[in-house]
């Protein structure tokens, strides 16, 4: 889906690609026995390694291998069964060391592919270039003193995955769904928790813009963007920024920006003006990492069902359609919590009902799957009594309601309240006896033609029953009445 | 190849080290020097030969992924030439 | 009596204190009196008097309970390379000013355990840069040694200058050196003392301050071959903290010195006959290969045809790694910080005062082989000589069992002579293959040269075969039979 952006001399396109910084999910540091727990103290979780004190060695943390063996797995991408750590040499206050251990020419997970499912139900497939291991720098806070940047050390050294995609999307909407798909799969994979607001997935956006069919023009590179909201602000921007440059006839300079949230705007970073040589070299510390094919297989093995199988395992099992697949999927626990209402069940009714009123309480209530306040057995209980006209569709949300707030199960819900449906077609019969008795007009009415007042006769049927009457009945006896 | 001052002063930015633009000639006298007696080895044929980063013939040897360090900020901050509290302070950055 | 139990070996003092014959207390005494004595040769950055005192009384407690370790009560310099906890530790560089390590590095932790005292940070080239310890920001250190009826004075050799003018003026029993390119083997030769680089790998390479990883061991630097053998016993050994370190079994050291190389192949690297080679040396190194004959080796010529691009290469793998490793000296998290306007102002202070002039060089040299554009042509290319040099190696030892050369190419020189960077890098042309290959190699003392100064022999083995290495080196100490000593003139 192309969508191109017009300018005042013509069409413009952009092409994006990503660079994402996945921490992974592991209780210790990449090459340090530091722990990665968000939130910690000041350097609470420093180790003299972390610190790049004199003499200290790096040694790899095999978990976090692992993780990234099954991160590239998942991507479906090429498992490198040799790769080598490289040190990346710059000088900044949190890489205490004065380089980055990463990987530069030899990456642990080679190319994949990430499948974006677009609101039409189609789905859009983007190139990954690759994902190589490295550690994460501190932090520095600049805004705690007039003159002094604070350095905390904590997060230095954790490991990230920095997954490269191919400039492969067109739009700002395909970058949201890029990230929002690529933190899908690593949170099923358990490989990283996805979690934004505290910095465990940031995006490195490349941003140029073209002609249609133009090769491709000058990027920048956005650093850090730490949302998606503000992934997809920064490339609009950025976008519209580069076109107004290139039709007032100037030149985009390659360069590394800042995407500033507050203002909507990207900027260039001072503290990055110099052209980096970041002079990459194999790291004397540490030898090359060469993986037992048969560890990767067993990785494999372990793989868990994966978004894109089981939405289309949904699809087909149950009959939904492939977005509500996918808005079910999005997540692992809904997924799992729409299986286990729908199996053996109505499963579109399932879907409509999670998707809507199940998902609508969540929401108010700001609660997830995991600490909802029903169950997928009651809930399934409830779709039950519809199902058997215990109760109507009307009444059940009633029914729902009263769950949510008393923890009660359906069927005592529906007890108490006395809320079972009428399928006794003679007091069904009587009631609407009763409506015709009293509405006589409006009975001469419709028969002359004034078709829309039999929605009024159900209404009045309805609310003499207090809703109980099963609706079908009510239309078939009404609808023969009336004719009658 | 040789260097001349100009690329002295590039290459000591890059390394952050100071040096004064008078010592730059003979910075770049010396780094000739080096340059020059090294340049011998463009003369050996190294078609088909694999760089040796390492002498040690084995993989990277892994660890388990436990916490077993940190959790004791004054260890690290014991030497700090100057901090605040538990952090470490550099002159102000502007980004 | 004091004098008397400094000149004494590792190995005769350790029989003295298991006997009872005097206690770690006195014999640590002995040495902190010589030290005192010996200041004007600089050997020592930081003495530690009270800590070896402390340490001393320990061992004595240990050794009349009987649970003594197999060096305990044994006094020791260490170079300040290593990071000695609660011990200021400088490397011998301005940058890192009152560094005071939170931590221990694995070689000198095995010591301690072993009963060692410490008597002090052995001072040395800054960052381990250089082959006369002229490059210390705490001053040169002196040879004990000098010229036949001359006052001069001359370099102890470097890097590890000071263990070796300590060792050589009994100002400890013996010392930690570390060697990246022929530091223990080059000042062992040019201060009558042993000094042996393992295999890379052989010993942990934590808590070393780093130079260049890929190169770097830690050694021992003592007066006898036995010396030798019994300090690397306690120091080598795989180190789960150094990825680099190999996990293979470490031999009885001492139970390999028999002397006896029937059966062995010697080679004689025709390589190493270059140009300008004084005569002296080559005497000496023929004289050697008469020795081992004598022991019962066969001696052959063998060949390492890229022998003479091993200094251009490590003079490009060495700063290189350098460059990356003195990265972390910025005056953030320890030792010196030289104030600036901003944080890259305060960076370039830091560092332009912090480090001296080799230093400043080779970081320079280092940054511009690794960046944009020379990568290829230089390190690269090194590496793949590095590559070479390896494969020469062990082409050689698929006949021969060991290898024997001269440590350097001259005796001891005076201080100042060497003004030229590149004058003083060939003085390593010897040493710098066997770190380039990873190979295990000694220095033994042979002789005196005409002008009364020490010169030594030089033994390279297989990996991991240090066994081998020390026995042949064994060989050639009883048949050199040196036992001169400098005339103790710095204590006038």
């Amino acid at each position: 889906m192309s969508e191109l952006i017009k300018g005042a001399t013509g069409d413009w396109e952009m092409v994006i690609g990503l660079e994402v910084h996945a921490q992974v999910v592991s209780n210790a540091k990449l090459f340090s026995g530091a722990a990665t727990a968000f939130g910690a103290p000041p350097n609470s979780q420093v180790s003299t390694v972390d610190a790049g004190f004199p003499g200290m060695l790096p040694v790899i943390n095999g978990y976090c291998v692992e993780q990234a063996v099954r991160t590239g797995l998942g991507l479906k991408a090429k498992i490198n069964l040799t790769s080598v750590f490289d040190r990346k040499n710059y000088f900044y206050a949190d890489l205490p060391n004065g380089y980055q251990i990463s990987q530069y020419k030899d990456p642990i997970v080679g190319e994949g592919r990430l499948l974006l499912d677009m609101p039409d139900g189609s789905t859009r497939e983007i190139g990954i270039t690759r994902l190589h291991l490295e550690q994460d720098a501190g932090k520095s806070l600049h805004d705690q003193h007039p003159n002094l940047t604070f350095v905390d050390l904590n997060r230095a050294g954790v490991a990230l995955m920095e997954i490269v995609s191919e400039p492969d999307m067109r739009t700002a909407e395909e970058a949201a769904l890029y990230i929002t798909k690529l933190r899908t799969v690593l949170r099923y994979l358990g490989t990283c928790d996805g979690n934004m607001e505290e910095g465990s997935m940031r995006a490195d956006v490349n941003v140029s813009v073209r002609r249609p069919g133009a090769p491709f023009g000058t990027r920048c590179e956005i650093k850090n963007v730490n949302s998606i909201r503000f992934v997809r602000a920064a490339i609009e921007y950025e976008a519209r920024r580069q076109i107004d440059i290139l039709e007032d006839g100037g030149e985009i300079r390659q360069e590394t920006r800042l995407f500033d949230s507050v203002k909507g705007v990207t900027r260039s970073m001072r503290s990055k003006e110099d052209a980096h040589d970041y002079r990459y070299f194999p790291d004397p510390d540490l030898l090359p990492l060469v993986l037992d094919p048969e560890w990767v297989k067993t990785i494999e093995a372990g793989l868990p069902e994966l978004p894109d199988e089981k939405k289309a395992r949904l699809v087909a099992e149950y009959g939904i359609k492939p977005y509500d697949a996918w808005v079910l999927v999005a997540e692992r626990e809904p997924a799992d919590f729409f299986e286990a209402v729908a199996r053996g069940r109505d499963p579109k009714l399932a879907a409509s009902w999670i998707m809507g009123d199940y998902f609508a309480m969540l929401n108010r209530l700001g609660k997830s799957v995991a600490d909802s306040p029903v169950s997928a057995e009651s809930l399934g209980q409830l779709i039950d009594l519809i199902s058997d006209n215990t109760i109507s569709g009307r009444i059940a949300k009633e029914v729902f309601e009263a769950m949510v707030e008393t923890g009660k199960a359906p069927a005592t819900i529906v007890e108490e309240k006395g809320l079972r449906q009428v399928t006794d077609t003679g007091a069904i019969e009587t009631a609407i006896d009763d409506v015709l008795a009293r509405n006589q007009d409006k009975v001469a009415e419709y028969r002359s033609g004034k078709d829309k007042l039999f929605g009024f006769f159900v209404g009045q049927v309805m609310k003499a029953t207090q809703g109980k009457a099963n609706p079908a009945a009510v239309n078939d006896i009404l609808k023969a009445k009336l004719q009658g | 190849m040789s260097v001349d001052p100009a690329t002295v002063k590039k290459v000591a930015r890059l390394a952050r080290i100071r040096v004064d633009d008078a010592e730059l000639p003979a910075l770049a006298d010396e780094v000739n020097g080096i340059l020059h007696f090294v340049e011998q080895l463009q003369s050996v044929d190294v078609t088909g030969v694999a760089p040796l980063t390492s002498v040690v013939h084995r993989s990277l040897p892994l660890r388990a992924d436990v916490i077993t360090d940190g959790g004791d900020p004054e260890k690290v901050l014991a030497n700090a030439p100057d901090r605040l509290e538990s952090f470490f302070t550099v002159p102000k950055v502007v980004e | 009596m004091a004098s008397e139990l400094t000149r004494l070996s590792l190995a005769e003092a350790r029989e003295g204190l298991r006997a009872r014959k005097f206690s770690a207390v006195e014999l640590t005494r002995a040495y902190l009196g010589a030290m005192e004595a010996a200041r004007g040769l600089n050997a020592y950055i930081t003495e530690t008097p009270d800590l070896a005192l402390e340490a001393a009384a320990a061992s004595d407690a240990r050794l009349a309970s009987g649970a003594a370790g197999s060096l305990e009560g044994l006094p020791l310099a260490i170079k300040d390379l290593y990071c000695t906890k609660g011990v200021l530790t400088t490397a011998a560089s301005h940058i890192l000013d009152g560094f005071t390590p939170t931590y221990e590095s694995t070689v000198t932790t095995s010591l301690w355990r072993e009963g060692a005292v410490m008597l002090g940070k052995a001072n040395m080239d800054e960052f381990a840069m250089g082959g006369s310890n002229e490059n210390s920001y705490y001053g040169p250190v002196v040879n004990p040694w000098r010229r036949n009826g001359d006052t001069a004075a001359l370099v102890p050799g470097g890097s590890s200058g000071g263990s070796a003018a300590a060792v050589a003026a009994d100002l400890c029993v013996a010392a930690l050196g570390t060697d990246t390119g022929g530091s223990i083997r080059q000042p062992a030769a040019f201060t009558g003392t042993v000094g042996i680089k393992p295999t890379y790998g052989r010993c942990s390479r934590f808590g070393i301050i780093a130079f260049a990883s890929s190169l770097e061991q830690a050694g021992p630097m003592t007066k006898t071959v036995t010396d030798a053998a019994i300090l690397l016993g306690a120091i080598a050994g795989h180190d789960p903290h150094d990825s680099t370190s190999v996990p293979v079994p470490v031999p009885d050291y001492t139970a390999a010195l028999t002397g006896d190389l029937r059966g062995k192949k010697i080679g004689i690297p025709r390589e190493y006959r270059v140009d300008g080679m004084p005569a002296e040396i080559e005497k000496w190194w023929q004289q050697g290969a008469d020795w081992l004959r004598a022991a019962g080796a066969e001696v052959v010529e063998v060949s390492l045809p890229h022998s003479k691009y091993a200094l251009p290469a490590y003079y490009i793998v060495a700063p290189a790694e350098a460059s990356s490793n003195l990265a972390r000296y910025d005056g953030v998290r320890f030792g010196l910080r030289v104030p600036g306007k901003d944080l890259t102002e305060m960076y370039e202070n830091t560092r332009g005062q912090g480090f001296g002039a080799e230093v400043r060089r080779r970081i320079l040299i280092g940054t511009y082989v690794l960046s944009a554009g020379y990568y290829d042509a230089y390190y690269t290319r090194a590496q793949k000589l590095r590559r070479l040099i390896a494969n020469d190696f062990e082409t050689a030892f698929e006949t021969v069992d060991a290898i024997l050369a001269p440590t350097t190419p001259s005796a001891a020189f005076a201080s100042g002579e060497k003004a030229d960077p590149i004058a003083m890098y060939l003085g390593d042309v010897f040493t710098v293959t066997a770190n380039l290959a990873g190979l295990p190699a000694m220095s033994v003392p042979a002789g005196l040269s005409a002008e009364g100064l020490p010169l030594g022999l030089q033994v390279i083995g297989k990996a991991f075969d240090e066994a081998g290495v020390l026995n042949v080196g064994y060989a050639l100490e009883r048949a050199a039979a040196f036992n001169a000593k400098p005339a103790a003139w710095w204590r006038a």
